[in-house]
């Protein structure tokens, strides 16, 4: 016997895994940015080792897929005897990978602040941690927002890729319905229409951050 | 004994020679100007000072204090000698006032009412205590580089390091800034400055040193140096200003 799906029951379920999505995203986005940040003080600080470690690290994972990260997290701890679940392998590698490209956004960021920012704070006899705690920072950060919650957009289309390890989420409980109502077109079309609701008040907010931090006189 | 001695001191960009063995004595009080063609090293000379570069041969003493690498020394040496630079270099995040407090209680830890109120003295000194709540980017280039200067002189120097501090100002707004500097020399401030106005430093400084090829070439009060130079490149250099 044929099941009757009505457009509310696939649009129910999708929701529902769209929470899956949304967690997932936060989870990636925010240990993404206290990695990343970690990331970004090895890369600009005084150490060459851990200069150097943070550039092949930034190398490493914006020059590979990040659909193999998938595979190597789910997979490769496997190896080991380690059996790792599908929401620990997808949280790991898309907070890894998340980390990589906040700590390059922001080290631009940095890189940005001119040298004289550096040199006056250095004259009047500020320390490294002081020159960078008062003065580059608080300047880096104003410049740093709206590529940053630009950025999240990418992490929550890449919780898309997770659905191929069989974490659920969005586009796994895509294919799921789908395989049940054999409706694609309608399916795949709410899954991306709800991607588009996640994803369209970050990129506006990221504009308009944009905006109200580059007009004059806007400290106040 | 001379409040900042340089002896010997020699720097190097990679394979090019920046300053060859420089010597200058600067007394406490003394009004030294530095000139020079670009590329003669002086600018070099002042950043050395201030611990911006670190030098390959000589050495620096402050206060009878020497100069040297790590952080400690270089924090001890920059609250002896503060220094202005030609960018101005406020910070565009802070409020003018703000600006002056804040290396006094990040530094040297004073209380925020005290710095405040060090700030609103040295914003006066230079004329722009109603300033105190502007921020940097509302105000001229000759307001911001006295903003610089009270925010150095807040934090109570010795000397003061002056480097093309009107170079990147419009000619209407240079006279401010320096009234401002001959204020300070009048008041017994340690001065040492690189400068294309020649006008000035003939009126205020006590010396000039004339630098070329990064040595020091030329030195004596500028009544000599300017009226009667005794080398070629002197000469063609006075010629020209």
């Amino acid at each position: 016997m044929m099941m009757e799906f009505s457009t509310w029951d696939i649009l129910r379920n999708l929701l529902l895994a769209a929470r899956w999505t949304i967690l997932l995203s936060l989870v990636s986005f925010i240990g993404g940015a206290l990695v990343g940040l970690l990331i970004l003080f090895l890369r600009i600080g005084k150490g060459r080792t851990g200069r150097v470690l943070a550039a092949g690290y930034v190398e490493l994972f914006q020059g590979t897929p990040l659909l193999m990260q998938l595979f190597l997290a789910f997979f490769g701890l496997g190896l080991f005897g380690i059996d790792v679940p599908a929401w620990l392998a997808a949280a790991t590698a898309l907070i890894l990978w998340t980390a990589a490209f906040l700590a390059e956004i922001w080290r631009g960021c940095v890189e940005a602040i001119r040298r004289g920012q550096w040199e006056a704070a250095a004259s009047l006899g500020m320390g490294y941690i002081q020159q960078m705690r008062w003065v580059i920072l608080p300047q880096a950060l104003r410049i740093a927002v709206p590529p940053t919650v630009g950025f999240s957009m990418q992490v929550v289309k890449g919780t898309a890729l997770t659905s191929i390890i069989g974490f659920v989420e969005l586009s796994k409980a895509g294919s799921m319905v789908t395989n049940a109502t054999f409706q694609p077109f309608t399916v795949y079309g709410l899954v991306a229409l709800i991607y588009f609701a996640l994803c369209w008040p970050l990129s506006k907010s990221s504009q308009m951050l944009e905006r109200k931090l580059n007009a004059p006189h806007s400290h106040h | 004994m001379p409040l900042i001695a340089i002896t010997d001191v020699k720097k190097r960009f990679g394979d090019n020679e920046v300053l060859k063995g420089i010597n200058i004595d600067v007394d406490p009080g003394e009004v030294i100007a530095i000139i020079g063609k670009s590329g003669s090293g002086k600018s070099t000379l002042l950043r050395c000072i201030n611990g911006l570069e670190s030098i390959d041969d000589g050495s620096i003493l402050v206060a009878g204090a020497h100069l040297a690498p790590d952080e400690a020394s270089l924090k001890a040496l920059r609250l002896k000698v503060g220094m202005i630079f030609q960018q101005f270099n406020l910070f565009p995040h802070l409020s003018v006032g703000r600006n002056v407090m804040l290396s006094q209680m990040v530094v040297k830890k004073t209380p925020k009412a005290e710095a405040e109120a060090m700030a609103r003295r040295m914003l006066d000194r230079v004329g722009l205590a109603h300033k105190f709540d502007a921020y940097p980017e509302q105000l001229s280039g000759g307001q911001q580089q006295r903003v610089a200067i009270a925010r150095a002189l807040a934090m109570q120097p010795i000397a003061l390091l002056c480097d093309e501090i009107t170079s990147s100002l419009d000619p209407e707004l240079v006279a401010e800034v320096l009234a401002v500097v001959r204020e300070l020399a009048a008041d017994g401030m340690t001065l040492l400055m690189v400068t294309h106005e020649m006008q000035f430093a003939r009126d205020v400084c006590n010396r000039v040193v004339f630098m070329h090829e990064g040595r020091v070439h030329e030195s004596g009060p500028p009544e000599e140096l300017f009226g009667a130079p005794r080398t070629p490149e002197l000469r063609q250099f006075v010629g020209r200003h």
